[in-house]
Parts: structure tokens; C-alpha cells; sequence
């Protein structure tokens, strides 16, 4: 038999080696290293993390395809890199140089306002953000291969990744509870494809690997998310942004894994130094929030 | 019959599903003690560095290679690698197997493939002749085996995509991620 490539099952397959880890967003090959020698499942390649995006304002744009090269050649473990919502020519740029993930994310200026890129015309894999169920299975149904709540990304407030999370989870809770009949209604209801709905009450999860991300900064944090029913973690802002990222990325790797060791989550959370400095998520205004991006 | 799944990091909860499906009982091993009253264990697909970096920060690599010596371990893709003596880089390793180890030895995951393997042992082990299709995932090769170490499966081009030393057993694909439980069994009768 012939071997096949970029096929459904290696898309979703790469999110499940990544389950019970932390993702985490890097700017240089040097701070990739550091992520790899503290745990990190994947790195996340970008030219500015999230809060630099905020307080600079401006476009954000896929980053520097030499400074992801730089990055891949640095680590042995997946590189994922962001394109912008609907960029789907950046997207094909990422393809080329042979990223291990592409995250279509909300964190980078969106490129289309109406269209989201039709994931299931790429090899490599992608990752969406999403803030209900309705959102993620409209991405799974363009081909994402695996999906993240998007919190609220660069503020270092876990509040809305735990809105998300409850939001995602107890939907699908629902989903399983209801008899067939009522499944299409659901569908319309939520903007979500039927035959997904279906999937995910046979299933009783998502028919995709699915992490937390946006605001995660403490290994409580991570725990407590993965406590609500995640695969794993993004950590953003939340390690290069604090007063020592080694140790910090380190204490975040061993709270995914001992989420539920409330002794082991105490000894991690010893002096870790300075958390990022937080922005209160519930006071910002509507138009600065990057979780409204995607439709 | 009580297996143990090496929960750090990686895809342990599918491996755990397949072993349900088979009617074995299963525990999640975190630490060293949920190593006790166990007849085998599986290590997960997942990052190796990961999980090797967590096994020394809770004081794993011992206790794991003191089951290894008497109990079946079975390692796929990122658990081959832990279990392997060698692969030309520092990380660590249980060095349980007498296999050399190259990661990522396809290239990155846009050449991450699926394919059939002929696989004779499992025919043999499970009574079912056809051909076995595997899941390989940014997947190591196995580059050599060496003392008790007999080689498996291979590719059509003759890498080793699977070893067995023993009790010990070694897979770059990824059997719980296909609905195919053959190498489950075929563990399961080693660690009988």
C-alpha cells in the first residue's frame, strides 16, 4: 500500500501526542529553547506575544518565515505559527516552510471579516480558536484539526478562557442529553453543522483535541483548566512576561500534569517570582477584545 | 490482569480506551507508587523530552526501570524512544531496550504518513491474517537492534518500525489511534 499524507487522521493525531501539555508562545530561538528544557509539548513561533500586540496597537501580521526557521532549527518538538483569520496565502507560506501546526488565530488582525480559511485544503494541520460550540464545529467543519478556547489572549486574566471552557464543555454535556429530535434545532440554533452534533453526542466529546489558551499565567491557572475538561494548555504572555519564564514555563508543565495533586500544585507554585502584570479582562472595552474575532 | 498507562503527557487516555475495549483493567501512573500492583505498562505517544523531564522530576526513572526488568513494557512512538538505550542525543532515557533510536525520522508533520505493514508475530499471536495499518506521527525509526533485541516490522524500504526484546515491546506507529487491537492483545499476551 501506498503511504498517505496530511490525511484526517495525522491532523487530528499530532493534537492528541499534544494532550496533557503546555503549548507555549515563543519570540526567538533562544526563548524556544528555554520552553523545550522546561517541558513545553510545542512551541507557538510568533514575532510579538499577545500583550506586545495589545500595547503596540497597529496590524498584526504573520511573522518572519526566518525567524520560524530559526525557531524549528532550534527545538525538536512541533513549531506552530499564527496566520491571520481568513490569510489564506499566509497560511500557504507557513505550509511551504513546513510548520508542524498552523494556528489561524484571532490574536493576529483578521484578513477577512465574513470567511475563515478552508483548512481542508492543506496538509499541515490546523488550530481555531473558539468561544462556544457553535464557533468550534464551524471551524472543525472547515477542517480544523484541533481547537482552543480563546480566552481573552495577552491579559493574563483566566476569566474568560474559564467562560469558554464552561461554555464548550457544557454544551457538549447537553448535546448528550438530548434526544435525537432535538439535535437539529440545536444545530440551527448555534450556528453548528448537524452532522457535527451528531459526532459529538456519539461521541460524547469533541471529535477534536481541544486546549485551553488566553490568560493562563499561574500553574493554578493551567490546572484549573484542565480540572473544567481540556486536553492541555497554550500559555502566551503569561511565561516570557514574568519575572523568571524558566521556572515559571517548568511549574505550568508539572500543574498540566498533576492537575488534579493539589499538594504537587502547592510545591510548584512556590517562588515563581513575578506573575506577567494582569489587565482585568471584565473592564476592557468591547473593541479591544480579541475573542469577538471569528465568525 | 491490571495495566498501567504512563500518564505524563501525551495520548494515554486512547490507549486506556483501547485496553477497555479489551476487557483489561487499567491506572493512570503519574508516580512512582501508582506503579505497584501492576502486570504491564504502556507508554504513550506524546513529546519524549516531555515526558522524560517529567519522569526525572518525579523520581520515575528508577522505579520504571525496576519494572521493566520483570514486567512487560510496551513503548509507542515517544515511549519507544524513552525506553530505547540510544539516540544520538542527551535526554533522558530508561535504556531498558537493546535499540538505537533516531526521532523524527521522517522529517516534520506535513510528512507524517499512514501505510499497511505485514507483521507476522501478531498474525501469529492473534489468529487474524491481514495486513496491519499503522499511524505514524513525526515518528521516530528504529536504526538498529542489538543483544536479545528481534526486529518486528519493517518498512517496504527496510527501516524498523517495530522491536520486541523479550517482554519489552517498541512501536514508532501509534495502534491506539486506529480501532485495530490487535497489538494491544499481542501486549497483553506478554504481560500474561
Amino acid at each position: 500500500m501506498e503511504a498517505k499524507t496530511g490525511t484526517w487522521t495525522e491532523k487530528k493525531g499530532l493534537a492528541q501526542m499534544l494532550k496533557g501539555g503546555v503549548i507555549m508562545d515563543v519570540v526567538n530561538a533562544e526563548q524556544a529553547k528555554i520552553a523545550e528544557d522546561a517541558g513545553a509539548c510545542a512551541v507557538m513561533a510568533l514575532e510579538r506575544v499577545p500583550a506586545d500586540i495589545r500595547a503596540d496597537g497597529g496590524v498584526a501580521r504573520m511573522s518572519d518565515p526566518d525567524m520560524i526557521l530559526k525557531i524549528m532549527d532550534a527545538v525538536t518538538i512541533p513549531v506552530m505559527a499564527k496566520c491571520r483569520i481568513g490569510h489564506f496565502v499566509e497560511a500557504q507560506i507557513l505550509e511551504s516552510i513546513g510548520v508542524d501546526y498552523i494556528d489561524e488565530s484571532e490574536v493576529l488582525t483578521p484578513a477577512d471579516e465574513e470567511h475563515h480559511i478552508l483548512k481542508h485544503n492543506f496538509k499541515v494541520p490546523f488550530v481555531c480558536g473558539c468561544r462556544n460550540i457553535g464557533e468550534a464545529l464551524r471551524r472543525i467543519g472547515e477542517g480544523a484539526a484541533m481547537i482552543r478556547t480563546k480566552g481573552e489572549a495577552g491579559t493574563g486574566d483566566v476569566v474568560e478562557a474559564v467562560r469558554h471552557a464552561r461554555s464548550v464543555i457544557g454544551a457538549i454535556k447537553q448535546i448528550q442529553n438530548m434526544d435525537d429530535e432535538e439535535l437539529m434545532t440545536f444545530a440551527k440554533n448555534n450556528g453548528a453543522p448537524y452532522e457535527l452534533i451528531k459526532e459529538v453526542k456519539t461521541l460524547g466529546r469533541m471529535p477534536v483535541v481541544n486546549f485551553a489558551a488566553g490568560g493562563v499565567a499561574t500553574p493554578a491557572d493551567a490546572a484549573l483548566m484542565m480540572q473544567l475538561g481540556v486536553d492541555g494548555v497554550f500559555v502566551g504572555s503569561g511565561i516570557f512576561k514574568s519575572g523568571d519564564p524558566a521556572k515559571r514555563a517548568a511549574a505550568i508543565v508539572k500543574s498540566v500534569t498533576h492537575y488534579q495533586d493539589a499538594s504537587i500544585l502547592a510545591e510548584v507554585s512556590k517562588n515563581l517570582g513575578e506573575a506577567m502584570v494582569g489587565r482585568n479582562a471584565a473592564q476592557m472595552p468591547e473593541a479591544e477584545k480579541l475573542a469577538v474575532r471569528g465568525w | 490482569m491490571k495495566i498501567g498507562v504512563l500518564a505524563l503527557q501525551g495520548d494515554f487516555a486512547e490507549h486506556i480506551t483501547m485496553l477497555k475495549k479489551i476487557g483489561v483493567e487499567t491506572a493512570e501512573v503519574r508516580l512512582p507508587k501508582h506503579l505497584d500492583g501492576l502486570d504491564g505498562l504502556i507508554m504513550p505517544g506524546g513529546e519524549s523530552t516531555t515526558i522524560g523531564k517529567l519522569a526525572v522530576a518525579y523520581d520515575l526513572m528508577k522505579p520504571l526501570q525496576e519494572f521493566g526488568k520483570s514486567k512487560a513494557i510496551w513503548g509507542t512512538c515517544a515511549g519507544a524512544i524513552f525506553l530505547s538505550k540510544d539516540i544520538g542525543r542527551d535526554q533522558p532515557l530508561l535504556g531498558l531496550m537493546n535499540i538505537k533510536v533516531q526521532r523524527n525520522a521522517f522529517g516534520r508533520q506535513v510528512d507524517s504518513f499512514e501505510t499497511d505493514l505485514e507483521i507476522d508475530e501478531l498474525y501469529k499471536a492473534t489468529g487474524a491474517e491481514y495486513p496491519y495499518h499503522a499511524v505514524f506521527i513525526r515518528a521516530p525509526i528504529i536504526e538498529s537492534v542489538s543483544g536479545k533485541a528481534k526486529v518486528l516490522s519493517k518498512l517496504e524500504d527496510g527501516r524498523i518500525v517495530a522491536a520486541q526484546e523479550g517482554h519489552l515491546l517498541a512501536t514508532s506507529f501509534h495502534p491506539e489511534l486506529t480501532d485495530d487491537t490487535r497489538f494491544h492483545e499481542y501486549f497483553i499476551s506478554l504481560a500474561s
